[in-house]
């Protein structure tokens, strides 16, 4: 699971307001390589919730060097850029599990893929 | 789709047909591969996403990754769902560069507003049309799926989804569903006049009233017939001009079964031979 996905994952079991952010339990990391596209990161970043990223980057101990609010001006600082791609996109969960912050509710990671799956009533 | 029988999601739920052989099947076989891939670029082509730009898109019911491959050959980064482990195990062996989860669509979407610029799903809808568990209710999972997708694309943007419908009424309970999601757009339906050839897209949009696109069609068909169906807002019914199938065809002695069904009595259970027409001395 990247981070740039786990930005986007709430808790969607019935009854909870407040799912999100999923609190990250690693228990296995890997970073990986991939290309780097300006265009994309730099379209993706209004969209984020930057403080959940950086608790994210924390949980994972990856948060070097990021900042702790969004500079303005970021689409021509590609040094800033090429560090968010690598949060967003580089760093994978393989093992562990995602909280909810509201009911505790776990949802277990397994070879990089999350378990979504609800149980009966919820 | 499968090779072995006509529809399916007849046979078991989704996360039980698709074991380990049906995925192993998924990912050797070279036309099945061929199919899906033709089928994804279709759906791309669909969603009209501004041109040269690397977009965020879902694809629901991802399976092994033969759509989600083909998304990131256009430059696409994508988010894969799908129910069924044995399907996602594949995917992760072959790689994929989309992240994948594994979930169930009649469930909901778990994710933010407003994140994806399109979602594409191919071959997947139609199993949230059966009840494969008791509490399952299929016009409830299917607008949990539909509201929750629409809160998930960002506004403006289209979901497509290649469908195989079983009959009118399922296409209209799918569409309506949608609908109340809040969704407008309608079927596009290219080569319609080919059995085989023939393949269902339904083009939602999102926010915005868009243009629904034309469906392909081959060169010696008859261009005055139209091979779209668009929706919007306004109620409207899947069905012959007169408001109910012709009579002693398969829509009629299908609806009628299940007509039947409905009222308690005992029917006897579809098979590849229901409808078939007889010769007349029978």
């Amino acid at each position: 699971m990247k981070l740039l996905t786990h930005n986007m994952l709430t808790s969607h079991v019935k009854g909870v307001t407040k799912g999100y952010p999923l609190i990250i339990k690693a228990t296995e990391v890997k970073v990986n390589e991939l290309e780097f596209n300006a265009q994309f990161v730099s379209r993706m970043i209004p969209k984020l919730e930057w403080s959940a990223l950086i608790q994210a980057a924390e949980w994972l101990g990856q948060s070097q060097d990021l900042p702790s609010a969004l500079i303005p001006d970021y689409e021509n600082d590609e040094e800033f850029l090429r560090k968010v791609h690598r949060i967003l996109l580089e760093v994978e969960v393989i093992e562990g599990c995602l909280q909810c912050p509201e009911s505790g509710r776990e949802f277990p990671i397994s070879k990089g893929v999350p378990n979504m799956l609800l149980n009966e009533g919820e | 789709m499968s090779s072995s029988c006509r529809r399916p999601e007849h046979m078991a739920p989704p996360e039980v047909f698709y074991n380990e052989q049906e995925a192993k099947k998924y990912s050797q076989n070279s036309r099945m591969i061929e199919i899906q891939t033709q089928m994804s670029e279709r759906a791309v082509e669909l969603l009209s996403l501004p041109e040269d730009q690397p977009c965020y898109l879902l694809d629901v019911g991802c399976g092994s990754g033969l759509s989600g491959d083909y998304l990131s050959e256009a430059g696409h980064y994508w988010v894969g769902v799908d129910i069924s482990t044995a399907m996602l195990d594949v995917a992760l062996q072959r790689d994929v560069e989309g992240d994948l989860l594994l979930g169930d669509m009649g469930e909901g979407l778990p994710f933010r507003p407003g994140m994806f610029d399109g979602c594409i799903s191919i071959s997947a809808l139609q199993w949230l049309c059966n009840a494969d568990k008791k509490t399952h209710s299929p016009p409830k999972r299917l607008y949990r799926f539909f509201s929750t997708l629409y809160s998930s694309l960002a506004r403006g943007a289209r979901a497509v989804f290649q469908i195989y419908p079983e009959n009118s009424e399922q296409l209209e309970l799918i569409t309506a569903q949608a609908m109340k999601a809040g969704f407008t757009g309608g079927m596009v339906v290219d080569y319609p006049n080919s059995s085989k050839a023939k393949k269902f897209f339904l083009c939602l949009f999102a926010g915005v009233s868009g243009v629904l696109p034309k469906g392909l069609c081959s060169e010696s068909t008859d261009r005055g017939v139209s091979n779209q169906a668009q929706f919007t807002a306004q109620r409207s019914r899947f069905k012959n001009m007169k408001g109910k199938s012709v009579k002693k065809s398969k829509d009629w002695i299908m609806e009628k079964k299940e007509r039947r069904r409905r009222q308690g009595k005992d029917v006897r259970a579809d098979t590849k031979y229901t409808a078939r027409h007889r010769k007349p001395r029978f």
